[in-house]
């Protein structure tokens, strides 16, 4: 059987594009081979940054026949028709048909044919030009001559050629197609600059990849990761220092260089003041070398603390002034050149960030200019992060077109984190202060240089300029949670304006109607809900997002309305200069504007709360929540999630307690009989009269119903979803005696209303708790 | 060819540009001059921005001056200039081994790749002003950013068919590599030693301070505002006049309406360092820019250059072309 070796080769693929690409490709030929029925043993894929490779071992050589019956016409059936049924199954006479009949039909012809399988070669070289053509990369381009054509072939960058070989151990037969103006071929090359540009014939895999060796070619990306990983923490250890790890830089790294060479240079000491995070930022970012720093004296001792130690804790440990780079040539000098040219960027880097850093820190030139914005924010003008704050909200800097500007939207964090404030637990003052510097760093260099750092700088910043530690960190941790899996914040004060922060932007876009849709959600709300959702599921009190919702969208009609009558008199001068002076009046277009805002609120925030629970669902489900639980206890109006997410969990152990699944089945009967009755519109009893009775069973349920209404009422509101359901679940064996012995379609139309209401009642204290209807029994 | 010592380019800036335009020369690009307008890049000049447009094929290299006002230090960072040159290399269609070429340019320079680490790191090119986008690289030499390499594949927001490839050197950088030196100032320009030694720094320090004075402190807003006002309206209104004289004709005054677009432009960047565009205006300036590149990039599709051939017998057209050039010379002499 044998082997298929693909070899796209192109100039530089970008490093994070790779991976994906490679992936990708061996998806698209996996599934073209599942549907022309060639198997095979196994799928290898390789990259390089001038190069994506398949390896497909064992490949069948030809798809199966495949049997055909073919229903002809009858037998009587004038010839023009049977000389048609003869052309399609591509018989040559009708002795290659049989007769067969059929009690409607008759006597008919009918012939089995067998399509032949086609050889893996062909078919190969039918689907593989197709998937090169038809390839997606996130940004595809044109080039050359070729490009002027319609319909020219798109790659990440120039294709320059396409190797394509079949291979059994005794023979290696090229699949030829074409793609654009290449051909495929046996050809690939070397390292550009190691080896030239000669091409070099390969036969098979094994063959390839050892030449590509011998031309300076490490094959497997996860095999130079290795190479930069050991190299680079070789170097360090001689020179004792310890390599700060980054995976991703790694991984980065990889996907620039072919040959892996690790060296190391070296940059001013006094850089070192530099926080080190800054230092690893601007050496990772803009010249993808790693940091370095002092071995501590005991290794083992240092790793426990470093297990201990938070992620940051860990990047602040002190650096050293050396850094790691990695070549992709082994230079004639022993790189010497290369460690001079590098440590010199590297240099002037930190140059720029130390200006920048130490620039943050002082204060700036137009103080006067903010006076303003200062007292709008209650802020300390001597200190710089209050400075930036009011040099933001003076700017004017845009949040949105519609939604107006930061200054705008940090004085309704401020007034929203100080409402919220006490439900988690902070005081308002402390929540407004820190909302008041949240967004200050996005006026600082450093966030100019790295946004990355916006939060992160906020804190260092303020904590340099006495700030409370709370609040300090409740700058860098109001971003947070910043995904599924990243920490919830638990600082009060930061849980209060993280969740400021995520209600103003999500109520905003959904009042200016901007919802995200699809794969689109460019201000990452999707996020930011389930940012809320994280929060308010990990407090220990209840917070209704509804209220807060409200309280949002009055905060923001205000920009909204500023911005709009903004917008208009824009439009307005524009429009005046085409058509001379059209009256308009602002007065009117604003009290219009505004009415429309306030009407449409309410559906709005309703739809916000729908896309809350979206959001809810999915994350109880990848939780390991039941459906119909979820389905069961959410309504339209939960909006105390943290209360709706443990009324699931009491749900879940219910049903799956033997009372629990007992009851349920009880429970749905009743709910099932009274649906029905109220679809047939037949009477029930607006109180269960005792009198109406007469079975025991009867008694004895409205008994139970009795008590068990009294128990629920005494049981603390909130929170007690467990014993209520323990409530209920006392329910059971009256339910299950009343269904057996009585008959609730009783031909007394009395009796029957009557037994109706015991079941309405028993509905009654079901409801508040879930919907057992939806409840999978 | 061997040069003179003070034509090296490891020591004298003009020698690193000598050698360039050699370099490319030998391969049969046009040598052109430095446009004469203010630019803030080398693909402003009308030999990158139209030339990338149509069917024709087109080699040419430069040296253009860039102006960047919001960069200006007053000579005080030894990086960062508001004025500085870059060389500019346009190959129409992209050659198949562009790569290839440009390694070898940087071999004759002095950069050799079995020495250097030369690598190509994504960067993909956007110019919101003139409506263009490109895919291609920053070029690294040993983590130094020397050139940007780039495969256009809009211009005036038109689908360049074929793509052009364009290099672009940034030759201070370069330079400084070369010749070893960590100040912009303290660069070699002409390659001599002692009294006959002049610097990059002779040469544009005072300009650096007094045109960063000018950028950030003195420029008059008000008029630089009127000035793009009317900048827009002239290349509207030159566009208009030069239209077809009738369908299948030619466009005959694009290149001077291109001139006032890239004089927009200029005076956009003046004020953007001015500090006096607001964020939301910014975007609107940018669109309006962009709409005079389109304008005009479409009008060039429509001539000689840009690969068209009119429909017209040409004695009728330059009969029209007579007639409606002295209407348009009219206009022009009232204002």
């Amino acid at each position: 059987m044998p082997d298929l070796l693909l070899e796209l080769y192109s100039e530089e693929i970008p490093a994070f594009m790779q991976r994906p690409a490679a992936e990708n490709l061996k998806k698209q030929v996996e599934e073209a081979l599942a549907e022309k029925k060639l198997a095979y043993a196994h799928a290898h894929i390789y990259w390089t940054p001038r190069r994506l490779v398949l390896h497909i071992s064992n490949l069948s050589e030809k798809s199966p026949d495949r049997q055909e019956t073919r229903k002809g016409p009858a037998i009587t059936a004038p010839p023009a028709a049977v000389a048609g049924f003869l052309r399609a199954g591509g018989l040559t006479s009708l002795d290659q048909a049989t007769i067969l009949t059929d009690p409607k039909k008759g006597a008919y012809y009918s012939a089995a044919i067998t399509h032949k399988g086609r050889a893996a070669r062909d078919i190969l070289a039918e689907i593989l030009p197709e998937i090169i053509r038809n390839f997606s990369w996130p940004k595809s381009m044109r080039w050359g001559a070729d490009s002027a054509r319609e319909g020219a072939l798109r790659w990440v960058r120039p294709l320059h050629s396409v190797l394509c070989v079949l291979s059994t151990d005794t023979q290696s037969d090229i699949v030829e197609f074409n793609v654009g103006s290449i051909k495929s071929g046996r050809a690939t090359f070397g390292h550009p600059f190691m080896y030239g540009r000669k091409p070099i014939n390969v036969r098979n895999f094994d063959d390839y990849a050892a030449r590509l060796t011998k031309a300076k070619v490490v094959l497997d990306a996860g095999r130079r990761k290795e190479i930069i990983l050991a190299d680079a923490r070789n170097l360090c250890f001689a020179r004792g220092l310890e390599l700060v790890e980054d995976e991703r830089l790694a991984e980065e790294v990889a996907g620039l260089v072919e040959w892996p060479v690790v060296l190391s240079g070296t940059f001013a000491e006094r850089f070192l003041a530099i926080p080190p995070e800054i230092i690893r930022l601007t050496i990772k970012t803009n010249q993808k070398c790693f940091v370095t720093r002092l071995m501590p004296a005991a290794k083992t001792a240092a790793g426990q603390i470093e297990k201990m130690a938070g992620p940051h804790e860990h990047h602040d440990k002190k650096l050293a002034n050396y850094f790691i780079l990695t070549a992709n040539i082994e230079p004639k000098d022993k790189g010497e050149e290369i460690i001079k040219g590098n440590g010199k960027v590297v240099q002037a880097r930190l140059a720029d960030a130390l200006y920048f850093w130490q620039t943050d820190q002082k204060s700036l030139p137009d103080l006067p200019l903010l006076r303003q914005s200062a007292e709008k924010f209650a802020l300390d003008m001597h200190k710089p992060l209050d400075q930036r704050m009011a040099q933001l909200d003076y700017l004017n800097v845009t949040f949105h077109a519609k939604l107006g500007t930061q200054g705008a939207r940090v004085a309704r964090i401020m007034a929203l984190a100080a409402k919220i404030a006490p439900l988690t637990g902070a005081e308002s003052k402390a929540a407004r202060r820190a909302a008041a510097l949240a967004k200050a760093d996005l006026q600082t260099e450093i966030v100019g240089e790295f946004p990355e750092m916006q939060g992160l700088a906020g804190h260092k910043y303020a904590l340099l300029q006495g700030e409370n530690a709370a609040i300090a960190a409740a700058i860098e941790e109001h971003y947070k949670p910043q995904g599924p899996k990243d920490n919830v914040p638990r600082n009060p004060v930061s849980v209060a304006v993280a969740l400021a922060d995520k209600i103003d932007i999500l109520v905003g876009f959904w009042l200016i109607n901007e919802k995200p849709t699809g794969s689109k959600d460019p201000y990452a709300l999707r996020r930011a809900a389930l940012g809320v959702i994280r929060l308010v599921l990990a407090q220990d009190r209840p917070l209704h997002l509804l209220p807060l919702f409200r309280e949002a969208a009055h905060l923001l009609h205000i920009s909204i309305v500023e911005q709009h009558m903004q917008n208009f008199a824009g439009s307005k001068i524009s429009a005046a200069t085409g058509q001379n002076g059209a009256a308009l009046r602002p007065a009117e277009e604003e009290k219009h504007f505004e009415e429309q805002l306030i009407a449409g609120a309410d559906a709005a925030l309703r739809d916000l709360l729908g896309f809350f629970h979206e959001r809810f669902k999915v994350w109880l489900r990848e939780q390991g929540a039941r459906h119909d639980a979820i389905e069961a206890v959410l309504t339209a109006q939960s909006d105390d999630l943290r209360q709706t997410a443990r009324k699931i969990e009491a749900v879940i152990a219910f049903i799956g307690s033997t009372n629990g699944a007992a009851l349920l089945n009880g429970a749905k009967r009743a709910l099932n009989i009274l649906a029905a009755e109220a679809g047939k519109k037949t009477q029930i009893a607006a109180q269960v009269d005792p009198v109406e009775f007469t079975a025991k069973e009867e008694t004895a349920l409205y008994d139970a119903v009795f008590q068990t209404e009294k128990k629920l009422q005494a049981l603390p509101a909130e929170d007690n979803f467990s014993d209520a359901l323990a409530a209920l679940a006392e329910l059971r064996a009256p339910i299950d005696a009343f269904f057996e012995k009585v008959l609730v379609n009783d031909e007394n139309t009395t009796r029957r209303a009557n037994r109706l209401a015991i079941l309405a009642r028993i509905r009654n204290l079901l409801t508040p708790l879930a919907d057992f209807s939806r409840l999978n029994g | 060819m061997s040069l003179p010592v003070y034509l090296d380019p490891r020591r004298s800036f003009q020698g690193l540009i000598l050698t360039l335009q050699t370099y490319w020369a030998d391969y049969g690009c046009a040598l052109l001059q430095p446009y004469d307008m203010e630019v803030g890049a080398g693909t402003f000049h009308p030999a990158t921005t139209l030339r990338a447009l149509g069917p024709k094929p087109w080699r040419a290299a430069y040296v253009q001056p860039c102006r960047r006002p919001a960069d200006g230090r007053y000579g005080e960072n030894p990086n960062r200039l508001q004025h500085y040159y870059q060389f500019q290399v346009i190959l129409k269609p992209s050659p198949e081994n562009l790569q290839e070429l440009y390694l070898g340019s940087l071999k004759a320079v002095g950069l050799d790749a079995d020495r250097h680490d030369i690598r190509f790191v994504e960067d993909d090119w956007e110019s919101p002003t003139l409506g263009a986008w490109g895919l291609g690289w920053e070029c690294w030499c040993d983590g130094m950013e020397v050139s940007q390499f780039t495969y256009f594949q809009q211009v005036c927001g038109i689908e360049c068919a074929p793509v052009s490839g364009e290099l672009t050197y940034g030759l201070e950088r370069l330079a400084m590599y070369l010749q070893n030196v960590d100040n912009i100032y303290e660069l070699n320009f002409n390659g001599r030693t002692g009294a006959a030694k002049i610097s990059y720094g002779d040469i544009f320090l005072q300009a650096e301070q007094e045109y960063s004075r000018y950028n950030f402190e003195y420029a008059d807003t008000a008029l630089l505002h009127r000035h793009f006002i009317e900048a827009e309206k002239e290349c509207g209104a030159l566009l208009a006049a030069g239209r077809p004289v009738e369908k299948g004709c030619s466009y005959r005054c694009v290149l001077p309406a291109y001139d006032q677009c890239i004089k927009a432009s200029h005076i956009f960047n003046l004020l953007q360092a001015r500090g006096t565009i607001s964020v939301t205006e910014r975007q609107s300036y940018i669109l309006r820019l962009r709409n005079l590149a389109r304008a005009c990039g479409e009008a060039f599709l429509q001539t000689q250059g840009g690969g068209f051939t009119p429909a017209v017998p040409p004695a009728r057209t330059v009969e029209k072309q007579t007639n409606s050039g002295e209407t348009s010379h009219k206009t022009k002499n009232k204002k």
